[in-house]
């Protein structure tokens, strides 16, 4: 009893001591907060790396895909029984990416992706990720009217009403164009009423930002088409491709086949002169854009196709958003000649699996692995943990080495809360002596001690698991504190696709936080207290 | 009176070592205290009555010689036992009091009832361990200072404080090293006269080492130590008073 009351007493009145243990409080802080959005960040990534892949992948390197995917899936079927629980069939092909843009053509390599669209979204969180609520809900690679990303103030009109009036745009235009060459032709003076009328024809077709199909530039690519386009084999596909369709395809009323884009393959991310951050699209839904990719047959040639975006992809991973495309498998599969034209049986690239939860992955992926032995079959096959393996272990590593550094520092805290005990124990010298000659045992004594350490560590990492979940709770609002003091963005939205910092608070790590620190107080206060304990009691009586 | 020695030592040889020299302070000393006596101690500084005293209160360990309380040899028994025996049948005062400076002069009361009880079996009696100390700190003319720390109070009343802080757990026999060492004359009668009244009133046995003369002529048995030994006089009890007393 007396041991609690002094124990108690000691602690309000020897702030020394609280002092000692500000380092454990900081570092049990800074372990939660630290625990809480490595946790957060993994969370996400998991998530998102997870979002974009299905459990198990199975890749057919050979450029022609494994003939006869119903086989196949008949086959893993039997193997993986009950648990398999979705699968889609896939086509993944290196593509190049061309964006006509301001006369120019924008370039970029991407992995174009034939997808089911009803099977897709099985395994992976394909719709979760598109800017189109109704797409989110159902993918389909048909152009919608309007209502892209609703949520986003920024994001410019898109969809059918944008491409309609883009095409009106684009005729008049050209026909104005062809009227100024006439008037060219004619005369070359009147040069003033040339841009008067862009002037008035800019703002009459209302274009919002992507208005920049601009004055001054078009007389300018137009004459420095034949440059800055026309590179050989670019103008000639240009030129089939129009030619193949124009007599009968409307652009306003039709679309090519759908596509959907990578939001980072087709926009740029920056900051305007007041900082704020801004998108550019080259592309959005409702424009056309052309992908060139191998074909399947054995003397491979290039397949060049164009396409209407019908949506953009946004997953938030940048590796992700940057390179993929997709369209539909039957078309796909159709322009790169996957279809046996004897049997009509259609091959695929990749098979994707969603195994029901709890699942142990790598031992499907085993017996996979051996019914498809790499010997007779070109395939890689892997669960979504292997693909992503060295990005989930750094974050590991990380995490752990993270750890293993803030428990040092408590451990130091340790030290400091060892010399305060033992200053306190010589400064109470005189008072274990009383207890003594009281009747109270070395036990005791040591007791009161060691329950002091355990109070001191319950207060410390107390106060350091309210200060860190308080951190964690308001981090956003700290981040942004933080950002206008030092003028420097936590996240930087142009670098990372976050705009909040994610944070996901366990209960067993605060468990372990805590535990860990009471345990290192307690322990720094053994060897005080046995000190204490081993005090003779006639010179701790004696002395002053 | 009663013919049962309460405490004696036989015997009691103890010395300190100071850099490879043997300071010899107790030579063979014999020691009995009756029960329900006032017992004096006085000797010159230095001449090893507070050794004598923490031997016999078993903080410390003699080098040769025995010590028994009633009929039991205290000096070798184990911890437990000599920890109880602190606790509950010998009462001890110091010349600087040892008060706990963080405990209130009522806790500091009960320190000994808090210490001899599991916590449990303590909070179960804090009540009437609290109007025990009460009423002891009322006994000693404490009990308006009930809740002031040590520092709040002055020699005199921390030494009354000590007094039922040793009486708490009702013992048998109360040792005392110059519990008026510290204090004038006038506090010291005082505290002497307290004394005497529970010798008196509860037949307490009381082991008192004093330098003042005064104060030891107010003793039953005056023990005068020299050499390390006793030099005993119980004929004549008070035989150093006539030629020392203070006058008043
Ligand atoms: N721990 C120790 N180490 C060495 N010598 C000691 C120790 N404790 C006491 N002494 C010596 O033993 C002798 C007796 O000391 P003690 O305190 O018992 O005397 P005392 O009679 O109580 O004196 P006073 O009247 O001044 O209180 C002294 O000479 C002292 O120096
Ligand atoms: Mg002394």
């Amino acid at each position: 009893m007396y041991r609690w009351l002094l124990c108690f007493r000691y602690l309000r009145t020897r702030y020394i001591a609280l002092a000692s243990i500000i380092s454990v409080t900081l570092g049990v802080a800074t372990l939660i907060v630290v625990n809480s959005v490595m946790a957060g960040f993994s969370a996400e990534m998991h998530d998102r790396l997870h979002g974009v892949a299905g459990d198990i992948m199975i890749e057919c390197q050979a450029s022609g895909g494994m003939p006869d995917p119903d086989a196949h899936l008949a086959e893993i079927r039997r193997i993986c029984g009950k648990d398999l629980v979705g699968f889609t069939a896939s086509v993944h092909v290196p593509a190049m990416l061309g964006i006509e843009y301001n006369g120019q053509l924008i370039t970029g390599h991407v992995n174009l992706v034939g997808l089911d669209p009803k099977t897709f979204d099985q395994v992976s969180q394909f719709g979760r990720h598109l800017l189109h609520p109704e797409n989110q809900e159902q993918v389909s690679f048909d152009l919608r009217e309007g209502g892209y990303a609703p949520e986003r103030v920024q994001f410019p009109p898109a969809g059918w009403s944008y491409r309609r009036v883009k095409v009106e745009y684009e005729r008049a235009l050209a026909a104005e164009q062809a009227r100024i060459d006439a008037m060219r032709a004619r005369t070359d003076t009147e040069s003033t009423t040339v841009s008067e009328t862009f002037e008035s024809a800019g703002p009459s077709v209302n274009f919002g930002p992507t208005v920049n199909f601009g004055s001054s530039n078009t007389t300018e690519t137009d004459t420095a088409s034949g440059p800055s386009v026309g590179i050989g084999p670019g103008s000639e596909l240009f030129a089939d491709g129009e030619t193949a369709t124009a007599q009968k395809f409307d652009p306003k009323t039709e679309q090519f086949p759908g596509i959907i884009l990578g939001i980072a393959t087709c926009s740029v991310r920056h900051r305007d002169a007041n900082n704020q951050v801004q998108d550019f699209y080259y592309g959005l839904p409702g424009d056309d854009v052309r992908m060139m990719f191998p074909n399947a047959a054995e003397n491979t040639k290039v397949v060049n196709q164009k396409f209407t975006v019908v949506d953009l992809y946004e997953s938030g991973m940048s590796e992700y958003d940057g390179s993929f495309a997709f369209c539909r498998l039957d078309q796909l599969q159709e322009f790169r000649g996957m279809i046996d034209p004897q049997s009509g049986t259609r091959s695929v690239t990749t098979i994707q699996l969603k195994m029901a939860e709890g699942t142990n992955l790598a031992a499907v992926r085993d017996t996979l692995r051996r019914r498809f032995p790499p010997q007779q079959y070109a395939y890689n096959i892997q669960t979504w943990r292997d693909m992503q393996g060295p990005l989930l272990a750094a974050v590991r590593l990380e995490t752990m080495i993270l750890n293993i550094l803030l428990f040092l520092i408590i451990a130091v805290a340790g030290f400091g809360i060892l010399a305060t005990f033992f200053m306190i124990v010589v400064e109470k010298t005189r008072d274990i002596g009383t207890l003594k000659a009281l009747g109270a045992s070395g036990k005791g004594v040591m007791s009161i001690f060691l329950s002091y350490g355990l109070l001191l560590g319950f207060v410390g990492s107390g106060a350091g698991l309210l200060g860190g979940l308080l951190f964690v709770s308001n981090i956003n609002e700290i981040a942004s504190v933080i950002e206008k003091i030092t003028g420097q963005e936590v996240f930087d939205p142009t670098v990372y696709y976050f705009s909040e910092i994610p944070t996901i608070v366990h209960p067993w790590t605060l468990a372990w936080v805590m535990a860990g620190a009471v345990t290192i107080a307690v322990i720094a206060s053994v060897l005080p207290a046995m000190r204490a304990a081993r005090m003779n009691p006639v010179r701790a009586l004696r002395f002053e | 009176m009663n013919d049962e020695i309460i405490l004696s030592a036989r015997g009691l040889h103890k010395s300190f070592h100071k850099d490879r020299n043997e300071v010899p302070v107790l030579r063979g000393l014999d020691l009995e205290v009756t029960p329900g006596v006032v017992t004096a101690l006085v000797g010159r500084s230095g001449s090893g009555k507070s050794t004598l005293m923490h031997l016999l209160a078993s903080l410390d360990q003699p080098d040769r010689g025995e010590i028994y309380f009633g009929n039991e040899r205290i000096d070798n028994a184990s911890r437990p036992r000599r920890d109880f025996y602190r606790n509950r049948e010998i009462g001890i005062i110091f010349q600087f009091y040892h008060l706990l400076p963080e405990l209130s002069a009522v806790e500091n009361v009960l320190a000994p009832m808090m210490i001899g009880q599991s916590a449990w079996s303590y909070f179960r009696h804090r009540k009437e361990a609290r109007l025990r100390a009460e009423a002891m700190l009322d006994r000693v003319g404490l009990l308006h200072r009930a809740t002031h720390r040590p520092a709040e109070m002055s020699g005199g009343e921390m030494q009354r404080a000590a007094i039922a802080r040793a009486l708490m757990t009702d013992p048998r026999l109360l040792l005392a090293d110059e519990p008026t060492g510290n204090l004038d004359t006038e506090t010291g009668l005082d505290i002497l006269k307290l004394l005497t009244e529970l010798n008196q009133l509860d037949g307490l046995s009381i082991l008192m080492i004093t330098h003042d003369d005064s104060i030891a002529a107010g003793a039953d048995v005056c023990h005068r130590m020299q050499d390390g030994q006793l030099q005993i006089n119980p004929a004549q009890p008070n035989f150093q008073v006539a030629d020392n007393r203070i006058p008043a």
